[in-house]
């Protein structure tokens, strides 16, 4: 069995412009932001509640 | 036997959405609404909740609204797209893609709908989650496009955040949540329709059959009056049903009678859209007033008033 390749080159991957990186890291800061918040509510809450928090009302 | 292996191109372009379009996803105005009323049926519940529970309960909230718009820009993109009022939103200014607000919502739906659940109660997650799909399947894919009725039904998910802001607080539900729904229940369709007597060529265009584009301005504008005369005295019940006190009382009848009044107004319009632009605005600043004195009716009662009381003294 053969594979014919095509002649152009394989891709390279995707080359981001300048605005889009940026937009990527300000994405990728705001979901590590958010994460963050939701493990210290986390903390917090279980602080608050005790043994409480595994009670579900 | 020989194969030939194609290039393939990308076919969506990386993303450059930014934070804020995120954000305006989140139709942050809607949201300040659901928030605030949440905020009273939360506060005004009776028995203490924890500082730190209820302000969990309210995030969680904010972030299902949130995932709620998200999701009704995702599947009205296509009319979005058509209205001068929602043409810059982020799906139609191609600034956000479909399938990113599509697995954005869903995202935030989840976890707020989880944590809540977690961390407040079921009965709140459960409303949370009733409100969200409601609002998105029921309103939102099916309504919105068929019936001219679609904000009337539709607005019980609009109505709903102060029923889950006392679910939050006491874990049960009782009269007083369900007077707070049907003041904004009732509240919604000459709010959604006054903007709609002035926004017709708009919801035609997009196909959307609101009542002034399925019935005309004359039955828009009576429909508008019957709601109003049924939703002041709805405005009014929690004072002379004992849940609230006199100051509350006597705005929500003030506030009540100049909806009357604004309303015969646009009855009585017959060229232009001022009355219905008053209406509109107005509308927005009665249930603020009516949610705002609960809350200082409910500040006049509770420690917290005390203890404010002492801090200005």
């Amino acid at each position: 069995m053969s594979i014919a390749m095509s002649e152009e080159k394989p891709p390279v991957g995707i080359k981001l412009t300048e605005q889009q990186l940026r937009a990527r890291r300000a994405r990728s800061i705001a979901i590590a932001v958010s994460l963050g918040v939701l493990v210290v509510l986390f903390y917090i809450v279980t602080l608050v509640k005790g043994p409480g928090v595994l009670e579900r009302p | 036997m020989s194969v030939t292996v194609a290039r393939i191109e990308p076919r969506v372009e990386p993303s450059i959405a930014g934070v804020g379009d995120y954000i305006g996803l989140m139709k942050p105005r809607v949201m300040s609404l659901v928030v605030f009323t949440a905020l009273v049926g939360l506060l005004i519940a009776p028995g203490h909740v924890h500082p730190v529970i209820g302000l969990t309960a309210l995030i969680c909230i904010a972030v299902g609204a949130g995932a709620a718009g998200a999701l009704n820009m995702w599947y009205d993109a296509d009319i979005d797209a058509r209205m001068a009022r929602t043409a810059a939103r982020p799906i139609p200014a191609g600034r956000v893609a479909r399938g990113e607000a599509l697995a954005f919502g869903l995202t935030l739906a989840g976890f707020s709908v989880a944590v809540l659940g977690l961390l407040v109660n079921v009965l709140a997650a459960v409303l949370l989650a009733a409100t969200i799909a409601f609002y998105v399947v029921i309103y939102t894919m099916w309504l919105k496009r068929t019936t001219p009725q679609n904000i009337v039904i539709g607005g019980a998910a609009g109505a709903l955040p102060p029923m889950i802001g006392w679910a939050a607080a006491t874990g049960t539900l009782s009269i007083e949540p369900v007077l707070l729904f049907l003041i904004i229940f009732f509240w919604t369709p000459p709010h959604f329709w006054a903007l709609a007597l002035y926004r017709t060529d708009d919801y035609a265009r997009a196909g959307v059959p609101m009542l002034p584009v399925v019935a005309g301005d004359k039955e828009t504008r009576r429909q508008i009056l019957l709601y109003t005369l049924l939703l002041a005295p709805l405005g009014i019940a929690p004072w002379f049903m004992g849940y609230a006190g006199a100051s509350y009382g006597l705005t929500a009848s003030a506030a009540g009678a100049i909806m009357i009044a604004l309303a015969l107004r646009v009855r009585a319009e017959t060229r232009g859209h001022v009355a219905s632009k008053q209406m509109f605005a107005f509308s927005i600043l009665y249930l603020f007033l009516l949610f705002a004195m609960l809350l200082v009716d409910w500040m006049s009662k509770s420690s917290f008033g005390d203890a404010l009381g002492r801090f200005a003294a």
